[in-house]
């Protein structure tokens, strides 16, 4: 087995990165590819090490709190985990938020207007929500105002966090999600909001920023991935820096070349199957050697199709890092464990 | 084992006063797949069947014709000609991918003279709303299923549902969208462009300046006005739009109407699931039934995983080591290389079978036996979910299809993936 254990969260040095200035990373994803966890698992990397990150999520599903198996989060950022302590490094702090457009509308007018007195009567007028329906940028335009802020944030001269990490919407909708601040800007053309959306934007289209994906190797999240990326690069030349691909749920291989392409054939040598099942002390009464030998045909037909699947992320030209598969029941060990094999590799 | 009882999609594809199937589900869990695969089973059972999709897989789409997003019903190539049983059972499929902002276009065109449909798709308020408003895709969804439904060319629409963040948006976006079109906020706002609202307006000038007040903070006075604009060229257009979510509701609690949820053995999937289940539920709508797709079984499922794995160490003991082959060591060494040596070392390992195939006796069936087992637990750690769904949700036909080793993307596939849909026996 390759995967990384815990202990190489130790060995990578905390400079040593792929991501090296980026301190915000928004993390996107086809629904089903597990983007929440990798974005979990990511801020669990990127806290180790003594440090604090901020994990924040805007769909308002509160994955973020089944991950960690904590109660539904506030509009408020709360402590959900911390990075494993090391011998030489303390452990690091994940704290997470589950940023609403209505709740980021309100705290936006009182941060520039001083209005918040207003929002409880706004709120009840509809007004909020009518101002985030009828300017469908504008939605998103607070909620990755939000994550800037707490990019930008300071307390006492010192950064509040190392880095913020943004469990993003889908791949379908991401570009439109991070070019609202252009589509806000271009609609309002002198509203308050533009200022705003300008800062946003700036923060969005800058070295500071990283959009990483998330996908597994079927054809449909990876058509995903590549259409994301592709539609990011036209934004691209505004600034905004591609990350890495994360190919989340990868099985190790057990079989050599020769054994990968006899089995996706189905002529793998049955005779060997036999005389292993015996050796093994297992009496094959059922036809258990054709059984295993068909299992082993599906399992060599889905690896080949995800190697061809990885070929295709490969010649996007983006970093890929491998997570590994976890079988049982997404825990915090789990999340360790992913953390880990993101340091391996340099994604943090 | 579970106790659920089997949903029978042939009958359902049968039966005539069957008119209209939504496959509804949360994202990635196989819902275009399903619709596309029930859609030609029941053409070539001889139904007239439209399959209305909303953002097919590129080669899935390729594959059913639908080269671009036209708004139009095309024949599917091949579904039904190839096939002589098809042609005999006198069946046809036509399939179309969703183009919302065209579908709006057209609903803006068909109620309101030429020149002010003109002004009313130049607004640039009305640009966005038509391609980037939250609830719009499942508006046009809805709406286009009622066209399709009252075009009566057809006699079975199998519909999928768009991608949203949960699958409840497709039941309340639609009304979010007609609510807010018809709400009385956008009245208030578009008060001063109508002789008749001055009278009411006396009354709430304050609140009025309040309120447009702060939007202008909010949005900018520029885009108050174009949404003003458009809201006077709009206005024939109000009560019609709330009014026709309502209909397509309704059309959705009618009895030719059956829906199929649609998820994957996984927590979040039957999650997503359980809640839709529930809704439909209150809400009178007809549940079919629910589908898992990408379901694990073993063919050896008399081999226990633990006799498995048992087995496996047995032929990987090798004589004079007492060791496992799980060498942990040999990761350590990505501390001093850079970047790109890590990475590379990764692959490396990813490459070489691991150890225990190289130096036991039988590697061969050492991997298949460890294989198998974690198969065995993979399938056990399904039927669990799926019984717990089944002991929430007792009455609710259930249906199976088998994990395929490659992705569906050719009528063949898709009409084995029917076969299974059809097969009314759970796996056991």
């Amino acid at each position: 087995m390759w995967w990384p254990g815990e202990d190489s969260l130790v060995r990578v040095r905390p400079r040593d990165t792929d991501w090296e200035g980026v301190r915000l990373h928004v993390v996107t994803g086809k629904g089903g590819t597990g983007k929440t966890t990798v974005a979990g698992a990511l801020a669990i990397a990127l806290a180790a090490g003594g440090r604090r990150v901020l994990l924040m999520e805007v769909e308002g599903r509160q994955g973020i709190a089944r991950l960690f198996d904590s109660p539904p989060l506030p509009y408020a950022e709360r402590r959900v985990a911390v990075a494993p302590a090391t011998p030489t490094l303390p452990g690091g702090e994940v704290y997470a938020l589950a940023a609403d457009p209505e709740s980021a509308l309100i705290e936006y007018l009182e941060m520039f207007y001083n209005v918040w007195h207003a929002g409880t009567a706004l709120t009840r007028l509809g007004v909020v929500d009518f101002a985030t329906t009828i300017a469908p940028g504008l939605r998103d335009v607070l909620l990755t105002g939000k994550a800037v802020e707490a990019t930008r944030r300071r307390s006492s001269g010192r950064l509040c966090y190392d880095a913020v990490i943004m469990d993003a919407p889908p791949t379908g909708r991401i570009a439109n999600f991070l070019n609202v601040a252009t589509e806000v800007s271009g609609l309002a053309k002198v509203g308050p909001i533009r200022g705003h959306a300008d800062t946003v934007q700036s923060v969005i289209k800058s070295p500071q920023t990283a959009v990483h994906f998330v996908t597994v190797l079927e054809e449909m999240p990876v058509q995903e991935t590549l259409d994301g990326l592709a539609e990011l690069r036209g934004l691209a030349q505004g600034g905004l820096q591609l990350g890495g691909i994360m190919i989340n749920m990868v099985r190790p291989v057990d079989l050599t070349e020769e054994q990968l392409h006899a089995a996706a054939d189905g002529t793998l040598d049955q005779h060997e199957l036999d005389t292993g099942l015996k050796a093994a002390g297992i009496e094959d009464r059922r036809g258990l050697a054709a059984s295993l030998a068909a299992e082993l045909t599906d399992h060599a037909r889905e690896e080949l199709a995800q190697r061809a699947q990885r070929t295709r992320l490969a010649d996007a030209g983006q970093p890929c890092y491998d997570l590994p598969l976890i079988t049982d029941q997404m825990d915090l060990a789990g999340l360790y464990r992913l953390a880990a094999a993101l340091r391996e590799q340099g994604a943090a | 084992m579970r106790s659920g009882p089997a949903l029978e999609v042939d009958r359902l594809l049968d039966d005539p006063r069957t008119r209209i199937i939504v496959c509804c589900g949360s994202g990635g869990v196989g819902k275009t797949t399903t619709a596309a695969a029930l859609g030609l089973r029941a053409a070539e059972r001889g139904r007239h069947v439209v399959v209305l999709t909303v953002d097919p897989a590129r080669r899935l789409a390729q594959s059913m014709g639908l080269s671009s997003l036209d708004n139009t019903p095309r024949p599917v190539p091949g579904a039904t000609n190839n096939s002589a049983a098809a042609e005999a059972a006198g069946g046809s499929l036509h399939a179309m991918m969703l183009d919302m902002k065209r579908t709006f276009d057209e609903i803006v065109e068909a109620h309101s003279d030429p020149d002010r449909a003109e002004q009313i798709l130049a607004n640039p308020f009305y640009q966005s709303l038509s391609s980037s408003f939250a609830g719009t895709q499942e508006y046009m969804a809805m709406e286009k299923l009622g066209q399709l439904r009252r075009a009566d060319e057809w006699d079975l629409i199998v519909v999928d549902t768009p991608p949203s963040r949960s699958a409840l948006d497709f039941l309340d976006a639609p009304q979010r969208l007609g609510r807010f079109l018809d709400g009385r906020l956008i009245r208030v706002l578009s008060a001063p462009t109508k002789a008749g609202g001055r009278a009411y307006l006396k009354f709430v000038t304050a609140g009025f300046t309040m309120v447009t007040g702060v939007i202008t903070k909010i949005i900018g006075a520029q885009m108050l006005r174009d949404v003003q604009t458009f809201i006077a060229a709009f206005d024939t257009m109000f009560g019609g739009f709330r009014e026709r979510a309502d209909d397509t509701y309704r059309l959705l609690q009618a009895p030719g109407t059956a829906f199929l949820v649609i998820a994957t053995p996984e927590p979040d999937a039957l999650r997503e699931a359980s809640y839709f289940v529930d809704r439909l539920s209150s809400d009178q709508m007809p549940l079919a039934g629910l589908i898992v797709n990408r379901v694990h079984r073993s063919p050896a499922a008399h081999l226990s995983a633990a006799r498995s794995l048992g087995a496996a160490e047995v032929l990987q003991r090798v004589p004079g080591s007492g060791e496992g082959p799980l060498e942990r060591g040999e990761n350590g060494h990505g501390s001093e290389s850079g970047t790109a040596g890590r990475r590379a070392g990764a692959r490396d390992r990813r490459r070489t079978p691991d150890a225990a195939a190289t130096t036991s006796r039988h590697p061969l069936t050492a991997t298949a036996l460890r294989l198998h087992a974690e198969r065995m637990q993979l399938a056990e750690r399904e039927r669990r979910l799926e019984e717990s769904f089944s002991a929430a949700h007792p009455v609710i036909p259930m249906a199976e299809v088998l994990a395929q080793p490659e992705d569906v993307h050719d009528l063949d596939g898709l009409r084995s993936v029917g076969k299974e849909l059809a097969r009314g026996v759970r796996l056991s």
